[in-house]
């Protein structure tokens, strides 16, 4: 994989402080950044003429329960006219924020808020950062991995007559 | 968003009202609602309220096996069923390291297209029907019947098919098959002449989308906007061509593109898409290559019946395949197809189990809906109708 390579020493070259850990699986390119670099990162990513990720595919979060940091916020970044790939990734603990990346790309703005509402992960300067997939008074995050199933009790003919009682 | 959400709502504007659109309103397409600061009858700010349809399916996924989450994906965006098969099964095959043998891939091929088509007719048919040509969706929906027909006939369902497997596909093309297939490539092209007929010149149709919900290739690409609206914007791009999947390099097509990046190129841009996926659909059915249809992997892939009846080791492997899935190794990947509606991609962490530790699904009518206040602020209330139309979504998708 030339292009990834290439991408990565373009990377290690401009902000090699930023890079925390590198790895290639099936031919894909995952780069874990430190959090506090993340928009800088992105910014150079989009900005470099040579990289110019300027279509950002999908941002996630990944729950690692028992590890430390806890979450993985994952970005799926496209380049168009480079027809190439980059997965980054940043660790993220309970009590931490991460930069939001709205002002790289606009299209995170949504995808934000998903992550916010299903983790509970806090992304800071993002302009609307409320829940939206999730009633507005929806307690938990239901994509925790310690947010169970399904929630409230079952009804069988032997609790039928009692209120549903919810974990 | 409850109503004291609402009212939170800042308006931006002074003699300003506050309406709601949806979330039943007849052309929200389901159950989206739109949350519109009126000025007179021109749009100051729009804001989309989703998640009403929400089933938890990324967490539902977490808890199956491998094999039982392509049921799921079924149910997501649930007119283009098989193209969101693919794209789950893609991703685990490349996680897995395995590849569907030539035939399967050709009838993936053949498949998609169609469920393209299908998911195409059911936008020209009710996004017509939205701006008052009534007529369209009986036409559209009689081609549908068509290609549903079709899909029940591979896999004894209409529209939650769940066709394409693991390594291939559920089982091979039933009798009748090709004939069918012909049927629909031989008399479509003509059944899209009509409906250009209809639409493509009428007055009161260019009235209601030329230069309507205009938005530019730069900002398209910011929002993350995919699919045919990103190309009725002149973006030349097409997973199809650019990262082919399935064998699609080996087919000839054109990316049909827009320029004004308005309701009425998204219109063009999708009914050249149909023409378009009736070519490679001819192209794949004359080359239909001999062979299996489901790659043989040992521990992946269901033994074939007449084995399982004869043989006791067969039986065991099939039993422990049903009941405990497969362990693929530990890994990340990201597969992303061209969906009828934009990037449709999967995003599958596995922890070496046999269930996948994380599942995620990129929907493209999330990311294009989150384009619709740039499309219709400024704009009329009557226009709001035609962009939400023209930005084909889907709720069961959005919301998962």
């Amino acid at each position: 994989m030339e292009s990834e390579n290439s991408i990565l020493a373009r990377l290690k070259n401009k902000i090699p402080q930023s890079v925390v850990e590198v790895s290639e699986f099936r031919g894909e390119l995952t780069v874990v950044v430190k959090r506090e670099h993340i928009v800088p990162v992105c910014a150079f990513l989009r900005d470099d003429p040579e990289l110019s990720f300027d279509f950002l595919s999908d941002l996630t979060a990944v729950d690692r329960l028992g590890r430390k940091p806890r979450f993985d916020v994952v970005y799926h970044s496209y380049s168009i006219s480079r027809n190439h790939r980059i997965r980054l990734k940043v660790g993220v603990d309970e009590d931490q924020s991460v930069e939001s990346v709205t002002s790289v790309w606009s299209g995170a703005n949504w995808f934000e808020r998903e992550v916010f509402d299903m983790f509970g992960i806090n992304f800071e300067n993002h302009p609307d950062l409320k829940r939206i997939l999730m009633p507005d008074d929806w307690e938990g995050h239901p994509l925790r991995k310690d947010f169970p199933l399904t929630r409230e009790e079952v009804m069988f003919t032997h609790n039928k007559n009692r209120p549903p009682k919810i974990e | 968003m409850n109503t004291e959400a609402a009212a939170k709502i800042q308006k931006v504007g002074k003699n300003t009202v506050l309406i709601n659109m949806g979330p039943q309103h007849p052309s929200t397409h389901g159950v989206l609602r739109v949350i519109l600061e009126l000025d007179g009858e021109t749009v100051v700010k729009a804001t989309p309220d989703i998640g009403f349809l929400h089933t938890g399916i990324e967490k539902t996924m977490e808890n199956k096996t491998y094999a039982q989450v392509i049921p799921l994906t079924d149910r997501m965006d649930y007119v283009a069923n098989l193209s969101n098969n693919l794209a789950y099964l893609l991703a685990v095959e490349k996680l897995l390291d395995i590849q569907a043998p030539p035939k399967a891939q050709v009838i993936r091929v053949l498949l998609t297209e169609l469920t393209r088509i299908n998911s195409h007719l059911v936008w020209v048919g009710s996004h017509a029907m939205d701006l008052g040509a009534q007529s369209m969706i009986m036409y559209a929906f009689r081609e549908r019947e068509k290609l549903l027909d079709l899909f029940e006939l591979c896999s004894g369902q209409r529209m939650m098919t769940s066709y394409f497997r693991i390594g291939g596909l559920a089982q091979d093309i039933p009798e009748g098959f090709e004939a069918k297939v012909r049927e629909i490539a031989e008399t479509f092209p003509d059944r899209f002449d009509d409906y250009e007929r209809l639409l493509t010149k009428n007055r009161i149709w260019l009235n209601r989308t030329v230069g309507v919900g205009k938005i530019s290739t730069e900002d398209a690409i910011d929002l993350g906007v995919s699919g045919p609206i990103l190309r009725a914007s002149g973006m030349k791009w097409d997973i199809r061509k650019s990262n082919p999947y399935s064998g699609y390099e080996k087919f000839d097509f054109d990316i049909p593109t827009g320029e004004n990046g308005d309701v009425y190129d998204r219109y063009l841009v999708r009914v050249e898409e149909m023409r378009q996926s009736i070519r490679i659909v001819k192209q794949a059915l004359d080359g239909i290559p001999a062979g299996d249809y489901v790659a043989r992997v040992p521990g992946v892939v269901l033994p074939p019946k007449e084995e399982v009846m004869s043989n006791i080791e067969a039986l065991i492997f099939q039993f422990k395949l049903v009941v405990e899935g497969f362990t693929p190794p530990v890994g990340e990947v990201y597969h992303s197809i061209e969906g009828p509606k934009g990037e449709i991609g999967y995003y599958i962490v596995s922890d070496g189990s046999n269930k996948p530790y994380r599942v995620r699904v990129r929907p493209p009518c999330f990311a294009n809906l989150s384009a619709l206040p740039k499309m219709v602020e400024g704009r009329l209330l009557a226009d709001v109708v035609a962009v939400i139309g023209s930005i084909d979504i889907v709720l069961g998708e959005i919301d998962r």
